[in-house]
Order: structure tokens, then sequence, then C-alpha cells
């Protein structure tokens, strides 16, 4: 774990494994459903439209826009007392599916951001095992 | 998808016949949630006259039933722990109706207790829930920073300009109404658009004034049959419509983050009932933030979608406006400790019986409660009613 990093740590899980290695790689994997031929998000076996197993992993563009965004004064974690402001977002990939972010290498102010802006998927690493997929203006 | 010939059925044929809150609410550090739950129960039932061994069902959410029924003393013989956040106790009402009816029990008692304030330690997250994996991390954590993420949408798509001012005047109006319920937390606290503007930010687009309060508090509900209500010390609040449902989990998960499933179980319950938004004297809308207020109104339908800034415009939720809004002084002003949805039918029902001392509205005789619950993610509406 790097030193002092104390906001909470995604626990893999059976369904998320891949996509954490995938993480730690350099690599958004997203789940397709081969019967609706579509990438969703989160990460589950069973397709959240159709309900079947028939379900793979892609690896996403890293592109994206920003759905929405906000600007965080008062840190809902001790973690992150000393990152105010910080800009947790949801951004929607290239492929459709929407996730949850943050926004870095942006100044943390709304004249700096806006939504439907293009943002590219970069990495931080914050144990050996995970690295977590943040989002910076393209 | 629900069968309306049989909800219209039902409609009116149980009844609100005992609301109370715990002894104390705003900051009882001497006091657990059990406690708040036991108070508001014991209140509830002493204010319906109804003796605590005549209860058969019990319903609550945050803690297990079998934990508040045993803290009483009560073995219900129907139980329903049904907690999807702070709309679960407007939903229990759902449930409680359909229990009577279908004769599983007589006398149905919803209690709620909490006590956010005092107690401030959180709970770990369940790390098997997508929100430790996909939202935590990021310091997505809590309702403020996820509805602010909600309302910079709504604020992109609506306007933001329009959007800020519609939220000054949700936080100010709900103010006022505060300032006239002694048992509100800012009861002796005014606030003027000045001081909302100038106040600090907590996740932008949210000032404070923006967030609820953090309280401890418990309440309670009474309900049973129409037919035996007549016979209750207060007799009984019509229940004429209830409706329910949820959508998400956790916020990316919303599929539009300016409708709630408000959109839903509003126009599901106004129907059961047989009445349009025209008929309301009352609208108590969970108010978790300003926004939700914004987003809600448009969901249940009482504007279009965007039309909320235009909707309360001009105080018009206020004191003395020709929509009045959460009269209690809501999540916002009066008390907020986590789960508040069951607040909303506690005032209405006191407004509906002509209790509410300066704040009573003239000719009260129907309201809409609504609770939210989780991420924007839940729902339940009520509309209750009084010859």
């Amino acid at each position: 774990m790097a030193d002092g990093y104390n906001k909470p740590i995604p626990i893999p899980q059976p369904e998320s494994d891949n996509y954490w290695e995938g993480a730690k790689a350099g690599e958004l994997r997203l789940r397709h459903c081969d019967d609706c031929n579509q990438a969703y998000f989160y990460p589950r076996n069973i397709c959240p439209d159709c309900g079947n197993n028939n379900t793979s992993w892609i690896v996403a563009s890293g592109k994206a826009k920003i759905h929405t965004f906000a600007i965080v004064h008062r840190p809902p974690h001790p973690g992150f007392m000393d990152d105010i402001p910080y800009v947790p977002a949801i951004v929607e990939l290239e492929e459709g599916p929407r996730m949850a972010t943050q926004i870095v290498n942006v100044e943390a102010d709304p004249s700096a951001i806006s939504i439907d802006m293009p943002v590219k998927v970069v990495f931080e690493s914050i144990t050996d095992e995970i690295s977590l997929p943040k989002f910076e203006p393209a | 998808m629900p069968v309306m010939d049989k909800l219209k059925a039902v409609s009116g044929t149980a009844a609100i016949v005992g609301v109370a809150e715990s002894d104390k609410i705003g900051r009882t550090p001497d006091k657990g949630p059990l406690e708040l739950h036991a108070e508001a129960g014991r209140n509830a039932l002493a204010d319906a006259g109804i003796d605590k061994s005549e209860v058969d069902g019990v319903f609550t959410a945050g803690y297990s039933t079998y934990d508040v029924a045993e803290y009483m003393g009560i073995q219900p013989h129907f139980t329903d722990s049904t907690s999807v956040g702070g709309s679960s106790f407007v939903i229990h009402i759902a449930h409680a109706i359909a229990a009577i009816q279908a004769g599983y029990c007589e006398v149905a008692l919803i209690t709620h207790g909490q006590t956010g304030r005092s107690d401030r330690a959180r709970a770990g997250g369940n790390p098997g829930l997508p929100n430790a994996q996909y939202e935590s991390p990021y310091g997505i954590i809590g309702p403020p920073v996820a509805y602010s993420l909600a309302a910079n949408r709504y604020m992109h798509q609506y306007g933001e300009d329009r959007t800020r001012e519609a939220m000054a005047n949700i936080a100010v109006s709900t103010r006022k109404w505060a300032n006239m319920n002694e048992k509100a937390f800012f009861y002796d606290t005014p606030m003027t658009f000045d001081e909302y503007h100038d106040s600090r930010w907590i996740s932008w687009p949210f000032h404070l004034p923006d967030c609820c309060l953090v309280t401890d508090a418990g309440a309670a509900i009474v309900i049973t049959s129409a037919d035996r209500a007549k016979s209750t010390k207060k007799g009984g609040v019509s229940i004429l419509g209830a409706a329910e449902g949820h959508d998400h989990a956790v916020l990316h998960q919303m599929p539009d983050l300016t409708r709630t499933w408000g959109r839903h179980s509003g126009p599901q319950a106004l129907e059961m009932a047989g009445l349009k938004h025209d008929d309301l004297d009352l609208a108590m809308i969970y108010d978790s933030f300003t926004y939700t207020v914004l987003a809600t109104l448009e969901s249940l339908g009482f504007c279009g979608p965007g039309e909320s800034p235009d909707f309360v415009a001009d105080q018009r939720t206020a004191p003395g406006g020709d929509f009045p809004l959460n009269t209690n002084g809501g999540g916002l002003s009066y008390t907020h400790p986590g789960m508040y949805g069951i607040f909303t039918v506690v005032e209405a029902v006191r407004q509906l019986r002509g209790e509410t001392g300066q704040r009573q509205l003239d000719d009260c005789k129907l309201a809409m409660a609504h609770g939210t619950g989780g991420l924007l993610s839940s729902t339940g509406t009520v509309i209750l009613g009084r010859d």
C-alpha cells in the first residue's frame, strides 16, 4: 500500500477480479453481453438487460465525456482531507456505459470543467494490486 | 404492473390513527436509536388510544423488526423490515394496507429511530456491494456528494442561474416554515437569501443550506382498518393512495439524474386516490437537499421537466404562498436523522387534523407525503385525506 493512503480501497470480488487486474495492467475492461451486443457497467457475470450469462470482456477505448461532476469542499471521509477540493464525476464511455470516477489534472473550479467535456482514462496506482481508473481532459 | 382496479378498491380502507415523534428530537446524546423507536411507538399508540398489546403488525427500517419489537415487548403476527433508505417508512404504509386487507394484522405500528447526530461513527461498507468498488474509492461517499452530482446535471440541462435561484427559494421558504415549528432544529434561526448565497460550499453546486440537517430523532405511525379507526381517540386520517418502487441503488446506475421513481409512484398514488395534483392542499416532499425537491416536484408531475424553478419562484412554497410545501420545516430545517421519510407523514397527518398551531393551513383536507431513499434511488408516495 502506498504510504499514507487511507481512502477506501476496492476489494476485488469474484465478478470483478478481471476488471481490477485490467486496471493494474493499464486497461479499462468492460463486460459485454454477446446476446445484446452491448457493453455494460459495473462488471457482473449476468447481463442486466437480458439476464443471460452469455457475456464476455472487452477493452474500452478509454475515451469518455463528462456526464456530470461536482467539486467537493467538505471531505465525506477522513482519507480525502488532503484532496479537497476534488472532482468526483460520472463519465459516459465511448462504448455507452456510464461509470463513476474522478476528474484529475484539472483545476477544481466550475469554470475549468464542463459537462460533455471529452476526457480520457488514466490509472492511479494506489496499492500493489489496485489501480483506480480516473479521467483527465482529453 | 400495479392493477389499478384492485388498488382503487382498497383506497380508503385503512387509516392512520396515531402519529408521534420521540419525546425529544434534535440532539439526544443520552438515548440510543432503539429507545427513540420505542418512545415514538409508545407516543403514537397513545395518540391513537390503542394499547400496545393490540399491535399485531410491526414495520421498521434500519433495524430488523425483531430488534424493535423485542425492545418494545411486542410479538407480532406480521413483520416487515423493508429497508430502502428514507422512503422505507412511507412504503410501509402501502404494505400495512395490504396486510390489513389480507387479514394478516389489524393494528400496524411503523417505527423509526436514529441518532445521526450523536452517533457519528459510520459503519464500514460491505465490500461485496458495488459502491465499495465503484464509487467510494473516488470520494463519492454519502448523500451530499452524490446528490450534488445529480444537481449539476440538472443545472446543465435546465440552466445554472435559474436552478441556483430555485435552490435558494426552497432553502429560504423551508426555513420560514421551521421558524414556525417549535420542534424544528432551526426554529430560532431565520435565514435570508444573502445568507444562503454567502454560505460555504459543501460539495459544489451545494452550499451548506442546500443540505439537510443531521439530527437525532424517532417517529412512529399507527394504522388500522377504516372501520376500527372510527373508535380510536382522534379518528382516522384516510389513506387514499399509496405507491412505491426504485430504479437503481448506486448513483452512476441512475437512468436519469434528473428524474426519480416519483414519476411512477406519484401518478399511481393519485390515480388510486381518484385525485389530481390540484386537489391537494399540502405537499410533504422529502427534502434531503434543495435539489431533491426540484427533481421530485417534476417527477411527481406537479410541473414538467425543467419547470421546477418557475414552479417554486417568488417564495410560492413559503408560509402564505399558494403551494404550501414541507410545513414542518423539512429535512433542511426541522429534523433529519438519516432516514427522514416518516416525518413527512407525521406532519401531513397533523395538518389534516388541524394540530399544527401557528403554521396550520386553512382547510387542509388532502395531502401528499412523499419519501425518497438511498441516492435518489427509491420513492414512496401516499395520499392522505380527512373529511
